[in-house]
């Protein structure tokens, strides 16, 4: 069963819990409350959906043995076209003009991804720097459309989507569920996700083996895209309001983050989507556990570094190897040194 | 493409700048060249002193002012630079207005090109707090009084600017304090209060920190329970609200250090059921648009104003500067207090 590489994962997962579960007992406690959900498991599931559905893109642009660090700018230039277009409208809250506004936002998403993958693909700049154009314009970009201001839009109906609930749960978690399905259905029950782990593996080798790697690639950006775009709706709905400076600011690190604590390695080739999911979870329970806690806001940063760092250590097989006493040579599997910088 | 097209924006401007600084340069030159010979003969000088660049020492001159943005992050930086326009425009002053677009780097030529064209006065809001002394320098070197608005240098040599113009945040943590401790006088209980920060490490966090525990000291029922940043953002303060309210059973008030974490949490806070303004009295800074609208509804008890309008305050003091009078070395901003029935008499004068 510690074989199992969701085992470690799960395990912080799990400690997490127990401490919050210790230090405050009613951490647990799901009430009713105005006919849905309440307590602070349903928070960390809300306020880390958007994370799930962008490290969900972000698991798979990795597989390719790509990164993309524009989806923090995909996310504030989507919540503030939606906004835009909604605050435009006449009737705010009228059923056309907040699925106008969620199409035009979708379709600009999938648009900036495809843009990615345009100049990865196509013409050959390396993923990191291809995406830093986009990471660097689009916060520019989210701030022309916004003009420097803060857009806040009046309807209930584009709420909704982040912050109305469905069946007593929040409606984002329905969005996340079926986006996370959706992507494992794709990858694992079609071939499309051998074709992404063989394109990550090396593109040459899988493009002579028949596989269209550069299509391959087009299509894992542009959804990476997609998946921002829908988590940019989800975090400015939440608010009701669009922030073109500060949406999603850092959220590719947070991705990144979350894909690596869940095993998938950076060099691609290899990818788990439900360990991406325990990472983001992870993470979106430490930063509520920290709320909780009553971490001074000077000290946040580090404790949140040295949780990650024991993350990253405690799934290495050869630091385990070490705390048992008998090291074992071998590469490190999972933890990669880099990421213990962020937090 | 876009970054393309910004960076071509850019450079454009630049050049633009790059010319009228010549032009300018020559103009004012000229002017003060014809001036002796002239002698009396101001009339023919409009058309220069249309241009803006006429630097005249008779009384009745057009004082130039040179004045560099920080940006245009927030609906309470527009306010401001349309406060300094307007009031600049009905002082009868030449503004040359430049927008740094949150960097140093913009701000420092800037101000070397106000230099350049040898303005009256020149005023700016600093992006950031250190590295001013070779400009400033540069700036006293040719003789050019220097005024800050709303964000300090931290130059040692203070000789380097005339005056400060813009709020003490301290003081606007003390009102926020001072509201709540003139509400629970006469209470006996308890009263738990959360506070929600500013970006940690701010001016305005930590001196809006200060000033509210200074004055709620006095006061020992009165307890910050938990205290946590929200980055000055609405998101950030809807999610840390709603880890407070799981977090403390009972929460009596809330401190946020501006109106935009107060309307975040003011959505948790409905979340979880409660009446914000009546379970849970709420404190804010700014008075935004937003937060005015909200205080109008009850949502919010008390706000703290930052106030933009520091333009009328900024001519007089250059208009003091160029007369040669002493100025202070602080002026603080006219700020008001509003309760939820001044927020609703008030809203539809609010400019911002």
């Amino acid at each position: 069963m510690m074989k199992h590489r969701l085992f470690w994962p799960l395990m912080v997962l799990v400690v997490l819990l127990l401490f919050n579960l210790i230090y405050s007992p009613d951490f647990f406690s799901i009430k009713m409350r105005d006919g849905h959900l309440y307590g602070s498991l349903i928070d960390i599931l809300n306020f880390g959906s958007p994370l799930i559905l962008v490290a969900i893109g972000m698991t798979l642009v990795i597989a390719t043995g790509g990164i993309d660090l524009s989806v923090g700018s995909v996310v504030a230039i989507t919540g503030a076209m939606a906004c835009l277009s909604i605050s435009r409208a006449n009737d705010q809250n009228g059923l056309v003009a907040v699925l106008g506004a969620v199409g035009i936002a979708l379709v600009l998403s999938a648009a900036l991804g495809l843009w990615n993958g345009f100049l990865v693909a196509r013409i050959g700049i390396q993923p990191i720097i291809a995406t830093l154009i986009l990471m660097v314009a689009g916060r520019g970009i989210a701030q022309l459309i916004t003009n420097g201001q803060i857009i806040t839009v009046l309807s209930p109906k584009y709420q909704y989507i982040g912050a109305g609930s469905l069946l007593t749960l929040p409606f984002s978690i329905f969005i996340v569920a079926a986006m996370f399905v959706i992507a494992s259905l794709l990858t694992r029950k079609t071939a499309l996700g051998l074709f992404i782990e063989a394109v990550g593996c090396k593109p040459t080798a899988s493009r002579l083996a028949g596989v269209r790697s550069r299509t391959v690639m087009l299509a894992v950006y542009m959804f990476c895209g997609l998946c921002a775009g829908i988590a940019g709706l989800l975090l400015s709905s939440n608010v009701s309001s669009a922030d073109g400076n500060n949406a999603g600011l850092w959220y590719e690190l947070d991705a990144i983050l979350a894909v690596v604590i869940g095993g998938t390695s950076l060099t691609g080739g290899r990818f788990y989507l439900a360990g991406t999911l325990v990472g983001a979870l992870i993470i979106q329970t430490l930063t509520t556990t920290i709320y909780m806690v009553g971490v001074p806001p000077e000290i946040t940063l580090v404790v949140k570094a040295l949780v990650v760092l024991a993350v990253c250590l405690v799934q290495s097989e050869k630091f385990r190897g070490l705390l048992r006493g008998r090291p074992k040579a071998g590469p490190l599997q999972t933890a990669n040194p880099e990421v213990k910088r962020h937090a | 493409m876009n970054s393309f097209r910004r960076s071509g924006l850019i450079l454009a401007a630049s050049l633009m700048l790059l010319f009228s600084a010549a032009c300018g340069g020559g103009n004012g030159a000229g002017g003060n060249d014809k001036e002796p010979a002239n002698g009396g003969n101001q009339v023919k000088q409009t058309n220069a002193e249309s241009n803006g660049e006429q630097k005249d020492t008779s009384s009745n001159k057009k004082i130039t002012l040179g004045f560099s943005q920080v940006g245009a992050e927030s609906g309470w930086r527009t306010a401001n630079t349309k406060s300094v326009q307007d009031s600049a425009k009905e002082a009868g002053f030449d503004l040359k207005f430049s927008d740094a677009q949150q960097k140093q780097e913009n701000q420092i030529k800037a101000l070397r090109t106000f230099i350049q064209q040898k303005v009256d006065v020149i005023a700016f809001s600093p992006v950031v707090e250190s590295g001013w002394d070779t400009v400033l320098k540069e700036a006293k070197d040719a003789g050019i009084p220097v005024i800050l608005t709303d964000r300090a240098v931290d130059s040692a040599d203070t000789s380097l600017y005339e005056t400060f113009i813009g709020s003490d945040f301290v003081e606007e943590g003390r009102r926020a304090g001072q509201w709540l401790v003139d509400q629970y006088k006469d209470s006996t209980e308890e009263i738990n209060i959360v506070e929600l920060q500013g970006t940690t490490g701010s001016a305005p966090a930590i001196d809006r920190q200060k000033g509210f525990a200074e004055v709620i000291a006095s006061n020992p029922n009165l307890k910050v329970i938990a205290s946590q940043t929200g980055d000055f953002t609405r998101a950030k303060g809807k999610e840390v609200m709603q880890a407070f309210l799981k977090a403390n059973k009972k929460i009596d008030v809330l401190y946020a250090h501006n109106d935009d974490m107060g309307l975040g949490a003011i959505q948790a806070i409905e979340a979880a059921g409660l009446k914000p303004g009546v379970d849970i009295k709420i404190i804010t800074v700014d008075g935004v648009k937003d937060g005015f609208v909200a205080a109008s509804e009850g949502k919010i008890n008390f706000i703290v104003e930052c106030n933009p309008l520091l333009g009328p305050q900024l001519m007089q003091a250059v208009q003091d500067v160029v007369d040669g009078k002493e100025v202070e070395k602080r002026i603080v901003t006219e700020e008001g207090v509003f309760t939820s029935e001044d927020a609703k008499r008030e809203l539809p004068n609010r400019q911002y």
